[in-house]
């Protein structure tokens, strides 16, 4: 019977790591442009959502090798478009007025999309067959503690590539000389602008990056749950946002370990205790950081000065 | 236009101008930004249809006025008491985290009604006395009104624009800035309650889906389309969210899809002009009246 209990327990946290992979690939979008403008872009979620309808729209008219970097592509340069039109003008007008305009963006997008692609939920196209491997059985009878945990193959895909993205997009930040860009100007704005960094160009460019990690966080949550729908932006995007908080905001890998922190909490708690409370969970934990250490686990609290 | 079609829509006007004032004392004049206003104006709604349900039959009260009246207290009351327990550790956060904590509040407020059988759980309270009159919500517009106006005239109303105006300023001046900041929460939260106990029992039913995270939006919108921080600029927000849906009615596709066009509306407000519709007729009014240089 223990070994029963511990197998589920292993579950939990299996499928967590799946969902915490989802909300640390938006929480990167957040954090990266928070890091840069230190503007919360609230429509960030719906990148996430347009990026899963734009998925089901490319994958049912191209082979997937095209259609998912298509569909990431676009909801990129929807970003930038976004930033463009209605971030760029109010640059430096203060940090409320660009929120009041992200909320709008972000309620436009949801709109147009449940105009557009209709309100109800679609099913997505899968192009591979998902089958479930009970790990036991994969691994031999070596781990008697693995009997009744499963794997999709859907979650194995979103382990995958949600490694190979970040490891992608650590090069990126790392090692090219646009990386570096986005660096100095999270560090000092003014100062990168003195040295002549194409400011526009980067804010652009760090925008793309994060709306194409969303879009493809929502094409695999579509994969896996085989579900898109309009609504699914905002609470994911919330969520992502308590993630990139709790890994302190601004700070890249803290963005990845609140998300994987996050959902780990979150499939524990909703596997233990009445799962109707799922939702709430997220938010408290994001007020619980906010009032006790609003900085995050990985981040440097903030001086206000004069 | 019949008068039964009218009706409601006056009183709904008067709600939101009451919800639209509310959240102005804390977005427009203390300069805070709370994203969760329909969690306080849930509250007001779930703890009114309470009184009247589990309290007013117990008390056999004769007149439906007094019994409103009571109910609306009450439901202030308690607003105003969620809204001191969500403000008091809420307004340690700057800006734009204290945006993000208040969608959160008023996230989990909507999921704990969703979950307590005793207000209802999904289903939501049904058959609410609908004894809301007009005259009532007019009379609760004008005191709202005239209160938010008097304040802030009083030393406390110039205290909370400091606030707005620089914090750093403020407080060297004197100014115990979290306690304006948390006056001003839980005036705004006092008076959504208010327009909560209105609402109940004008609706006569009301569930979790009624206190969305839109709602919230939209009641922003109002004072965004109005003018942040001008009094009548919310109550022409208010009309304008009103009635502009009612206006769209003649074209079906225009109706149903008013969010997109109120989306819309706040991103070009923001951006061509933030202080609103106020901001425009101000300017045209200031065109004539400004002396030659």
């Amino acid at each position: 019977m223990e070994n029963f209990y511990f197998s589920e327990f292993v579950q939990y946290i299996l499928n967590g790591i799946a969902q915490g992979a989802i909300y640390a690939l938006i929480a990167l979008g957040y954090t990266m442009v928070y890091g840069i403008l230190k503007l919360i872009n609230f429509a960030h979620g719906e990148f996430y959502m347009v990026g899963a309808f734009l998925g089901v729209f490319f994958i049912t008219h191209f082979p997937p090798y095209l259609a998912i970097p298509l569909a990431m592509m676009t909801a990129g340069l929807l970003a930038v478009i976004v930033e463009r039109v209605a971030y760029r003008p109010l640059r430096g007008s203060g940090r409320i007025a660009p929120l009041i305009t992200a909320l709008g963006v972000s309620i436009f997008l949801l709109e147009l999309t449940r105009v557009i692609a209709g309100p109800g939920a679609r099913s997505f196209p899968q192009f591979f067959d998902n089958p479930t491997y009970n790990l036991f059985e994969v691994t031999g009878s070596k781990f008697a503690w693995l009997d009744g945990v499963v794997l999709r193959k859907s979650q194995l895909v979103i382990f995958i590539s949600s490694l190979v993205v970040m490891s992608t997009l650590w090069y990126i930040v790392m090692k090219t000389k646009m990386g570096r860009a986005m660096r100095a100007l999270s560090m000092d704005f003014d100062a990168s602008k003195l040295m002549g960094v194409n400011i526009n160009a980067v804010i652009a460019f760090t925008f793309f990056l994060g709306a194409a990690l969303a879009a493809i966080a929502g094409i695999l949550v579509g994969m896996n749950f085989n579900n898109v729908e309009p609504y699914m932006g905002q609470l994911a995007g919330l969520k992502a946002f308590t993630a990139a908080v709790l890994g302190g905001i601004g700070v890249i890998p803290g963005a990845a370990l609140g998300g994987l922190v996050l959902g780990v909490c979150e499939n524990l708690v909703t596997g233990y205790l009445p799962s109707s409370y799922r939702d709430a969970i997220a938010f408290g934990v994001l007020i619980l950081v906010l009032m006790v250490r609003p900085w995050g686990i990985l981040g440097k609290p903030e001086r206000v000065k004069v | 236009m019949s008068l039964e079609y009218l009706l409601p829509l006056l009183m709904l006007f008067g709600i939101n101008t009451i919800l639209s004032s509310s959240l102005n004392v804390i977005n427009g004049y203390c300069g805070l930004f709370s994203m969760g206003h329909a969690g306080f104006f849930a509250i007001g709604a779930y703890a009114s249809a309470i009184v009247t349900r589990d309290l007013i039959p117990a008390m056999a009260l004769s007149s439906p006025t007094t019994a409103l009246v009571l109910a609306c207290v009450i439901a202030m009351l308690v607003t105003g008491l969620v809204g001191y327990l969500v403000g008091f550790p809420c307004l340690r956060l700057a800006g734009d985290y204290l945006a993000i904590a208040t969608v959160g509040f008023g996230e989990i407020i909507r999921i704990v009604i969703m979950n307590t059988d005793f207000l209802g759980a999904q289903t939501g309270i049904p058959a609410i006395p609908g004894i809301t009159k007009l005259w009532h919500v007019a009379a609760a517009v004008a005191l709202t009104l005239w209160l938010i106006n008097n304040l802030m005239r009083s030393s406390f109303g110039r205290a909370i624009l400091s606030v707005r105006e620089d914090e750093i300023a403020a407080q060297a001046m004197g100014i115990n800035v979290r306690f304006y900041k948390t006056f001003s929460f839980v005036v705004g939260a006092l008076f959504a309650g208010l327009a909560g106990a209105l609402f109940a029992h004008m609706a006569q039913f009301i569930s979790p889906n009624n206190f969305t995270f839109i709602i919230s939006a939209q009641i922003l919108l109002m004072i965004v389309i109005g003018g942040l921080g001008s009094q009548l600029g919310a109550v022409l927000g208010a009309f304008l969210v009103t009635f502009l849906p009612e206006a769209l009615r003649f074209n079906q596709t225009l109706s149903e899809n008013r969010m997109l066009f109120f989306s819309l509306m706040m991103i070009v407000m923001m951006l061509w002009q933030p202080k609103g519709m106020i901001g425009i007729f101000s300017r045209f009014l200031d065109r004539k009246e400004a002396p030659k240089s």
